[in-house]
């Protein structure tokens, strides 16, 4: 990894990337617990098996499947289309962004490209979902805390109406089903717009108002900084992706690096944190959604009027030729990836998801070591994880 | 960006006798591929992480491909003894035949390789299994990139592909003590996911058996 300018010190050496074997201090006896599967702080069905010397963690194992339902196979047994409604179901936060990764995948497949105005759709609607993602993950990081609801109804008050603006366009709060191979559903209208300005201009306030409260906070503070760190090298050579792998210090936002949809059009900048610890990823999600806002702006000044969907796209009868694509997006959560065989059917003969929120758990392991028991539940929810991606 | 092409040459400098292929992939997104020779697998990542700064492993994921049966027709040319002008002679003739054959299925690991360092990707690569009963396994490559940890133990556990050298190969999504492999085509899912065995089956079994062996009896009294 020479010349990627991480710091050379300790790895390289044979197993670097595995989690460190931590001996017990020989007093008293270990205590293993079973965090979950139906713990409050995890989100769903998740389950950690834990094992403690004291109140020290010195073994982690997650067990997932709770949630198992094989959409892959589902997907592969039916058309293109009718899998973009179960896309919906798999980070059921953000509907809108598991669309997009999948139009994109497809679009990839096909050689088709989405015309001008729902380009602008897709990046404002994307947007909106990240700001409504981070706000309510912040509020889950916050309530796990201690903090119990104050600051996750702050988040939801803003989260509600931006969800209300999704049901407007899509008829729907949270299962949106909007993208299409090759453009949108449906159009937006001029009062729609006029709408998400307004809602838009009431964020800045609100971030400003979530941070005075908590940024500063002395208990956020001790109970976050310096807890959970996750090294860059690590982060990387793991798969770590989206605020995550920045909050670690890694400039790598797919955004930027692919430049999918119309993202090189827009002037925002990507924040990144020092530490890689709780604190950074907050603070990450936090200035991720300023950077959001300044998307919000350029993208209502700029869209244009015309198509929404490519004339070329079709709808019934789609066989893609064979073939396959990987197409990626940067989802809120991370790197949000479909892999697509086409054998010349009308179904794909392979539809793999790539979940941010299950290869941004392979670390969980290394970060909880040797720290508290009770922080086990902040790094936890510092990774942001949705449990229908995870187990899918 | 590297083509497929230069990266297929770089590796074969940089180790020989790698037997690096190139798939080519005729869809519109134009992202070819490279096929490993599994024996080499490990060390050709090594090199594609260290020297190509390949450092990070997006998407590992597994393909079924199936025994496949090919109907085709054939010209053979056979000699034919046949009577012409009152003549037996010996004619050769040229006849279609068709014929059935079966192509061996396997079981394909792929991996998408991206490079932070470099923003550089996607890097496809594909490794097949010899068949798909007991010819299995696969060099894991967890230990040079953690991000396959969980991906690999997903495809073992969906395909039935064994990753030699994977720090902890167990199921991921399935239970414990589940016997198929759910992504593979040929899978039959269960006619009913809830059913346990239960001490009321024995009980209905013995029942059964009573009603079995009372049977003859019954019959005789009616015909009576």
């Amino acid at each position: 990894m020479s010349g990627s300018g991480f710091v050379e010190d300790e790895k390289m050496t044979e197993g670097w990337n595995r989690p460190p074997v931590i001996e017990p201090d020989g007093e008293g006896e270990l205590l293993e617990v079973a965090m979950g599967p139906h713990h409050p702080s995890t989100h769903g069905v998740f389950r950690m098996d834990v094992a403690l010397d004291g109140e020290r963690v010195i073994r982690l194992r997650p067990v997932f499947g709770y949630l198992h339902r094989n959409h892959e196979k589902i997907a592969e047994g039916t058309s293109y289309l009718a899998s973009m409604p179960y896309t919906d179901r798999l980070d059921y936060f953000c509907s809108l962004t598991n669309n997009w990764a999948y139009a994109l995948a497809v679009e990839k497949l096909t050689g088709q490209e989405a015309p001008e105005r729902a380009q602008y759709i897709r990046v404002i609607l994307a947007e909106l979902t990240r700001i409504q993602n981070h706000a309510s993950a912040i509020g889950f990081l916050i309530q796990e805390m201690g903090a119990s609801g104050t600051p996750l109804m702050y988040a939801f008050k803003e989260r509600e109406k931006i969800l209300d603006l999704f049901e407007a366009l899509t008829g729907s709060r949270m299962m949106c089903n909007y993208m299409r191979f090759g453009g949108c559903r449906v159009d937006v209208s001029a009062a729609w717009l006029d709408g998400a300005k307004k809602v838009i201009a009431g964020l800045p306030g609100f971030i400003d108002e979530f941070e005075n409260l908590l940024g500063s906070n002395e208990i956020l503070m001790a109970r976050c900084q310096g807890v959970g760190v996750l090294r860059p090298e690590l982060a990387v050579n793991a798969g770590v992706s989206g605020p995550m792998l920045r909050a670690s210090g890694v400039n790598y936002d797919i955004r930027k690096v692919d430049h999918y949809g119309i993202y090189d059009r827009f002037a925002f900048r990507v924040p990144l944190g020092d530490h890689g610890d709780i604190y950074d990823r907050y603070m990450v999600r936090i200035l991720e959604m300023r950077e959001s806002i300044q998307i919000l702006n350029q993208a209502l000044k700029d869209i244009p009027s015309g198509p929404i969907m490519d004339p070329k796209s079709k709808i019934r009868g789609f066989r893609p030729k064979p073939g396959e694509a990987y197409g990626r997006i940067e989802a809120p959560k991370g790197e949000l990836g479909f892999y697509l065989i086409s054998d010349g059917g009308p179904n794909p003969y392979r539809y793999r998801v790539r979940p941010p929120s299950l290869i941004n758990l392979t670390v969980l392991e290394d970060m909880c070591l040797g720290q508290n028991v009770a922080d086990v539940v902040l790094i936890f929810g510092s990774v942001d994880i949705v449990l229908g991606e995870v187990d899918r | 960006m590297k083509t497929v092409e230069e990266i297929k040459a770089a590796i074969e400098a940089g180790i020989p006798g790698a037997g690096v292929e190139i798939l080519s992939n005729p869809s519109p997104s134009a992202q070819h591929s490279l096929r490993l020779d599994p024996s080499h697998a490990v060390q050709v990542a090594t090199f594609l992480r260290d020297q190509l700064q390949f450092d990070f492993l997006s998407n590992v994921t597994g393909v079924d491909w199936p025994d496949k049966e090919i109907s085709e027709k054939v010209k053979v040319t056979r000699s034919v003894t046949k009577t012409v002008d009152g003549k037996e002679q010996t004619v050769e003739e040229t006849v279609d035949e068709a014929r059935k054959r079966v192509e061996p299925g396997c079981l394909e690991a792929v991996y998408h390789l991206f490079s932070v360092a470099l923003k550089d990707g996607p890097l496809v690569m594909r490794m097949r299994t010899g068949n798909r009963t007991d010819q299995v396994e696969l060099p894991s490559l967890t230990p040079i990139w953690r991000a396959a940890e969980f991906q690999e133990r997903e495809v073992f556990d969906l395909f039935g592909i064994v990753f030699r050298g994977h720090p902890d190969l167990r199921r991921l999504l399935m239970w414990e003590g589940f016997k198929d492999h759910p992504m593979r085509k040929d899978y039959v899912d269960p006619d009913d996911y809830e059913y346990e065995p239960t001490p009321h089956d024995e009980v209905l079994k013995r029942a059964e058996a009573h009603k079995a062996a009372s049977q003859p009896a019954t019959t005789a009294v009616k015909e009576l």
